[in-house]
């Protein structure tokens, strides 16, 4: 299944809704090009649910990672909510999982970015 | 090309990732006949997947001309797929390793750890043109009938 990804906001945060695949082929360009538009608006907090993407590719990390770098150089913060188990022990394997601010629940991850 | 031994199957593919998807899907159905759990043909699936990508991308660099060959057995002790490409070569000793601090914040690097990490033995061998890579994933001992 290709990603699909729907935005909203939320006390200032830009919440992206993933659900599918973030693989080379799938998602990872469509990721790309949605963190990109929101940092070129100038959009400083980003908040990426992953509550329903169930598998990642080295193509999908790299993407990650390349919009959590982005992002800070941009002055933005990238995080992530709700990793499904798969997604969470790829980020584990790959020692990403220090890398990012992980939340389980929308509140806190919200509350964060203050 | 190889002549497939009975039981093992063996595809010659373009080098597209329609491709990468057709691999995926003979892994899955592989796995999920050798009875995996989900965990382990989540897994299984991903090195697989990982290795196709690599020899579409990053060694047939999509190049219509040059063919992906692919092939999968069960040999009744583990599954055993090896995928070849027409590419320039890799030399996995020179990969960066993608756990370094230096490198955790690199946008690529990832495939062959990856690899590694889901199967038992991964073996390249270099065809001049081209890499193979030949994937091990050992079956789980049969339970003990006691």
């Amino acid at each position: 299944m290709a990603l699909t990804i729907a935005s909203r906001e939320v006390d200032g945060v830009t919440v992206l809704d993933l659900n599918g695949r973030i693989t080379l082929g799938e998602g990872s360009v469509q990721l790309r090009e949605a963190i990109r538009d929101l940092i070129s608006k100038g959009m400083k907090s980003i908040l990426l649910n992953m509550g329903d993407v169930n598998y990642i590719d080295s193509s999908g990390l790299g993407e990650l990672v390349s919009a959590y770098t982005t992002g800070k150089n941009q002055g933005a913060a990238l995080k992530l909510l709700s990793l499904t188990k798969k997604v969470k022990d790829v980020l584990q394997l790959t020692k990403l999982y220090t890398v990012f601010d992980i939340f389980d629940d929308e509140a806190s991850a919200i509350a964060s970015f203050k | 090309m190889d002549k497939p031994r009975a039981g093992k199957l063996q595809f010659a593919l373009s080098s597209t990732m329609d491709s990468v998807t057709e691999i995926e899907a003979a892994a899955e159905k592989l796995a999920t006949d050798a009875g995996f759990d989900e965990d382990a043909r989540f897994g299984f699936t991903m090195a697989v997947r990982e290795a196709a990508v690599n020899a579409v991308l990053h060694g047939n660099e999509y190049d219509p001309a040059k063919r992906v060959t692919a092939s999968f057995e069960n040999t009744g002790k583990s599954l055993v797929i090896a995928i070849k490409d027409q590419g320039a070569g890799l030399d996995p000793d020179k990969i960066p390793d993608p756990l370094a601090p230096e490198n955790l914040l690199r946008g690529t690097g990832r495939g062959i750890f990856l690899i590694r990490s889901f199967m038992d033995e991964v073996h390249f061998r270099q065809l001049h043109p081209g890499t193979e890579i030949t994937l091990v994933k050992y079956l789980a001992p049969a339970a003990d009938a006691t």
